[in-house]
């Protein structure tokens, strides 16, 4: 039986048994029936299916440059691709190493006989593009592989399309962070936030300060990340066009830090005495600020993208309150007993620091929010539910570019389909001109790691975070749920094909369902 | 009921020891081990274990010898739980010393040897360590079961069996398995094929053979439990109609069939003969002398709305009392059961209907909040039936957090009922509904947040109380599944030494 709450819906019946929906109440079940756009997810802005089919065969099938083409035999992107696809590609553009933080996602396929063309100014169009060639393979009843003609052309709505995992609250094995970048490549994710250390641990091994991990990993040799491997992640995410932005929260969240770098963290007071704990990052130390130089140093030499997530979130003040060299700081200063003005005057020196290394920066919203002073091409994060709407008011008619996760944190599990209420989010239901909603590039899924690690990572952020893929890609009146359950039902029993155990929407079945255990 | 053989069983476990005695600290002494045994004491003295010289032997006065099949597997199950990545080769010079694990019954041995499995523990450079230990065990409870749903979605046999294997870890001794409901029927029957032929998903990827049902039930006895097959009517039942046409009830919209269907319909002869057919396979296919058959969450809709069954009800003296007419199904399935000889399982809707039932048919709480089941186990209890709690173990419930504490501090026998109330409550089941669950999430949404409800189960009450105390240890258990191969899921912050390797 299940639980005392049931609902009660209508039984919708298969196409194949005819009749008319009817009421049936003991049990709800939602059977996925076919949607007329396949299982494409997420849904290009402009599909145009037919009922005309193709065959395809393994043996005669190639993907090929198009001799207008510029990304030749030796675009590493598309020759390591062993998709069995048929295409011929063409583009009159060259193509960029490293993806551009907003560009260069668009593409056009045309599906017809005997070949099928795919354009793409970019080349991350053009793995965009072999996504959604495969999205309209299916199989029929004799389980051949089969196409209909089509036509899309596609961009996505929004260009920062993100996911956040952390790697801190559990060490998380690089295997499981390639088969999700995989996956995000699957559903049109194009930045991967990696939120690589925090309070609990820090696996991070930093060649200039290599006791960070020494003494803050969770274990120095078999939970880190070595420079092979992050170079790894990268390039594996790059060659799926995925961005890696990585995020190094300070002065809160620092816990782990403390612990190879002595001096780096304030000492709390207990009355007159340090009582032994550690508190945020220390703001009155010079010494701070050299490591800080040093440290975003290297981080901007291993990271070649162009931005880095500074965090600045939930500061707690009461050690910084506690320590008197700090009170007498902060009269030197004229700060008063205001400390946000100390977290800025930290905050502030940190953004400087890290602008001469040339990278943008990202930071959580309290930085804007306690004032202060931000390069213009600063990207505000904003994740605090509650007053959501007000904030991206705020922060885009200070003329700052802005990224959404408050309702996205896909953390928060409940039972249920809770994938719906993620689907329903509008990013620009605020209050703001045209000019302010530009500035909203995207936003981002989260899965805080207090209660995930690889045993429950994937099942628990996929297809939840696909919900999220097609509101950030989609056309903003792709709001019809019953059509995007049958889509999303196909796509999900898609990525269990490939491996990934994502887990069910509701009762229902897979025709290959997912053999790992 | 368990089976009790009047003999004794013995085993001895030999094992070498170093010359010198190593003084530990003696924290992975019994705190290691999960669910809590009753009683124990264990000293700080460190016994170091040699895998190329341990093995299991029966006792000289042991009843049990080689040849008992469940002992013989589970010696070499059980030496490869206690030895992981254990490389034949090394050599230590040590001398003999000896474990002894005494046990009623066999399954009571399986039960030492899982406990004695939790008691080894390795130091970092990868020697095995016992410590002197005094243990005397028994369950609280003698149904500890897990309830696993095959119709909302298909679970390939590979993941019912790893289920088992994580089960016998945290002592769990019944599997209940509701192998068919509304959505699918995978259950293939001989005397009725179309009944997976046309209501599983897939009549042939997605069904269990009796090739594959042989294989749980065998899986599962050897590691000490019972498999409780659960056939869910007159509810429920959706899938059952697909391959037996007339067996549910047609539904009407206003005089004439609306094209649904609703729960089996009780005024023919036709079903009690299916029935009755079906249910002598399922009793000779399941051993277990327990069969489950539901009776739950029955909708009158249909029935309301049928003319035929409308008649029926006038002629039986019914009324419009529907509650009536269910009743006169599960009577009439029950006493179908007993020729069968095997004693009833229903869920409580049974008993709330005022249905007659035997005196030893078990009825299974799954309704409400503690304030709602507690009542219902004192009225139950005072009517002199068996129980089986499940209401507040309905883990396919998930939430943000550390949920497992609420299922941690569950108190079954927090009821007003007199102590012979009390000792009808033979114990509970922990439920995973499949709407939102398939191999893709079923391990680590079960585990280890089930283990919390095996303790409560198995383990004095007084002794087991404080959350606080359990975390650390149920941490450490969750970590040594890990290293089992179970996906159990983390508790909270940390890491485990051997962290999963899959995704």
């Amino acid at each position: 039986p299940r639980s005392t709450h049931s609902s009660i819906h209508p039984q919708r019946r298969r196409a194949s048994e005819g009749g008319t929906t009817s009421w049936h109440l003991s049990n709800y079940q939602l059977v996925a029936q076919s949607s007329r756009y396949g299982s494409l997810w997420p849904l290009p802005q402009k599909v145009q299916l037919s009922d005309v089919s193709f065959k395809l065969t393994t043996s005669s099938f190639r993907i090929v440059d198009a001799k207008e083409s510029s990304a030749g035999p030796s675009c590493k992107h598309l020759t390591f691709l062993n998709f069995s696809c048929h295409c011929v590609i063409f583009s009159t553009s060259t193509f960029v190493l490293w993806a551009t933080s907003f560009e260069g996602n668009e593409y056009e396929l045309t599906v017809n006989q005997p070949f099928a063309v795919l354009k793409a100014p970019k080349v991350w169009g053009a793995l965009h593009g072999l996504e959604t060639f495969s999205q309209l393979v299916y199989k029929d009843e004799f389980g051949t592989k089969n196409i209909n003609q089509t036509t899309i052309s596609d961009f996505p709505r929004f260009a920062h399309r993100g996911i956040l995992l952390d790697s801190s609250r559990h060490f998380l094995p690089i295997k499981v962070i390639l088969a999700n970048l995989e996956t995000m490549a699957m559903n049109k994710f194009n930045v991967f936030h990696w939120h690589i250390v925090d309070d609990q641990s820090f696996p991070y091994l930093s060649r200039t300060f290599p006791q960070l991990s020494q003494k803050g990993a969770y274990h120095p040799y078999t939970h880190v990340y070595t420079p092979a491997d992050v170079k790894m992640v990268i390039e594996f995410a790059r060659l799926r066009g995925i961005r890696v932005v990585p995020e190094y929260d300070t002065p809160g969240h620092t816990q782990s830090w403390g612990k190879g770098q002595a001096d780096l963290l304030t000492p709390c007071y207990a009355g007159s005495k340090p009582s032994g704990a550690f508190g945020p990052v220390n703001p009155i130390l010079n010494t701070t600020y050299d490591f800080m130089t040093q440290f975003f140093k290297e981080i901007s030499t291993v990271f070649p993208d162009a931005y880095i997530h500074l965090g600045g979130d939930e500061v707690d003040f009461t050690c910084w309150k506690s320590n008197p060299d700090i009170q007498k700081f902060m009269e030197q200063q004229g700060f008063g007993q205001d400390y946000s003005k100390l977290e800025s005057f930290y905050i502030q020196k940190l953004l400087n620091i890290v602008s001469t290394t040339n990278k943008g920066y990202m930071i959580w919203q309290e930085v804007f929010d306690n004032g202060v002073k931000l390069k213009p091409d600063t990207v505000v994060h904003v994740w605090i539910g509650g007053a959501t709407d007000e904030e991206m008011h705020k922060v885009t008619g200070a003329g700052y570019t802005t990224i959404l996760s408050a309702p996205w944190y896909l953390d928060y599990i409940s039972y249920g389909q809770d994938w719906q209420k993620y689907y329903k989010v509008e990013p620009l239901s605020f209050n703001g001109t045209e000019e302010q909603k530009k500035l909203v590039i995207g936003g981002e899924a989260c899965l805080w790691g207090e209660y995930v690690d690889a045993t429950n990572l994937t099942p628990r952020l996929w297809p939840r975070a696909s919900a999220v893929a097609e509101r950030l890609w989609s056309a903003k009146d792709v709001t019809d749920i019953s059509d995007a359950f049958n889509r999303l039902s196909a796509h999900r029993c898609r990525m269990v094909e490939r491996d990934i155990p994502a887990e069910p929407l509701f009762s229902s079945y897979c025709p290959h369902e997912y053999k790992g255990v | 009921s368990i089976r009790i053989i009047k003999k004794y069983t013995c085993l001895n476990m030999n094992y070498l020891l170093l010359i010198m005695i190593h003084i530990g600290v003696g924290l992975h002494a019994v705190g290691g081990v999960w669910p809590m045994p009753q009683i124990s004491a264990s000293s700080p003295e460190q016994y170091p274990l040699n895998p190329e010289a341990f093995y299991f032997e029966y006792g000289r006065q042991s009843e049990a010898q080689p040849g008992c099949s469940v002992l013989d597997a589970a010696f070499k199950r059980y030496f490869s739980l206690i030895f992981p990545d254990y490389f034949p080769g090394d050599n230590l010079s040590v001398c003999a010393g000896q474990a002894s694990l005494k046990a009623e019954t066999v399954w009571g041995a399986l039960r030492g040897l899982e406990t004695f499995s939790q008691l080894v523990y390795q130091d970092d450079f990868g020697s095995f360590f016992v410590n002197k230990t005094d243990i005397e065990d028994f369950p609280r409870f003698q149904f500890r079961g897990i309830l696993l749903d095959t119709s909302r979605h298909y679970l390939p046999v590979q993941a019912i069996l790893k289920t088992l294997d994580a089960m016998a870890y945290s002592k769990f001794n019944v599997f209940h398995w509701h192998i068919v409901d509304d959505p699918s029927f995978p259950y293939q029957s001989q005397t009725f094929p179309d009944l997976s032929a046309k209501g599983a998903f897939h009549p042939m990827t997605h069904i269990y053979t009796q090739t594959d049902v042989q294989r749980v039930i065998s899986y599962a006895r050897l590691r000490g439990i019972r498999v409780l097959p659960e056939f869910d009517s007159p509810g429920h039942t959706q899938s059952w109609g697909k391959g037996q046409s007339d067996l549910l009830t047609p539904c009407y919209k206003g005089g004439t069939p609306s094209g649904a269907f609703g729960p089996v319909n009780p005024t023919l002869p036709s079903t009690y003969q299916f029935i009755a057919r079906l249910f002598k396979e399922v009793s000779s296919v399941f051993p277990d002398s327990y069969i489950h058959l539901g009776g739950d969450e029955v909708n009158f809709f249909c029935w309301k709305s049928n003319p035929d069954v409308r008649a029926f009800m006038q002629k039986m003296g019914f009324g419009t009392d529907f509650t009536k007419l269910e009743a006169f199904y599960m009577e009439s399935i029950v006493n179908i059961t007993s020729t069968l000889n095997k004693t009833a399982i229903v869920w409580q809707d049974v008993f709330d209907y005022h249905e007659r039932i035997p005196e030893d048919t078990v009825l299974h709480i799954w309704k409400g909040v503690p304030y709602d089941y507690t009542k219902e186990l004192s009225r139950i209890t005072k009517a002199g039936k068996r129980v089986v709690l499940a209401a507040p173990w309905y883990i396919n419930h998930i939430a943000y957090g550390q949920d497992w504490r609420k299922s941690y501090t569950v108190q079954p026998l927090n009821f007003s009922g007199t102590e012979e109330q009390k000792k009808l409550v033979i114990g509970g089941e922990v439920c995973m509904w499949g709407e939102y669950v398939d191999a893709t999430n079923l391990t680590p949404r079960l585990w280890p947040r089930a283990s919390a409800a095996a303790e409560r189960l198995w383990s004095d009450e007084k002794q087991t109380s404080s959350v606080e105390k359990a975390f650390p240890r149920l941490q450490d258990f969750r970590c040594k599944l890990l290293r089992r191969g179970i996906q159990a899921e983390p508790l909270y912050v940390g890491h485990c030494r051997h962290e999963y390797q899959g995704i």
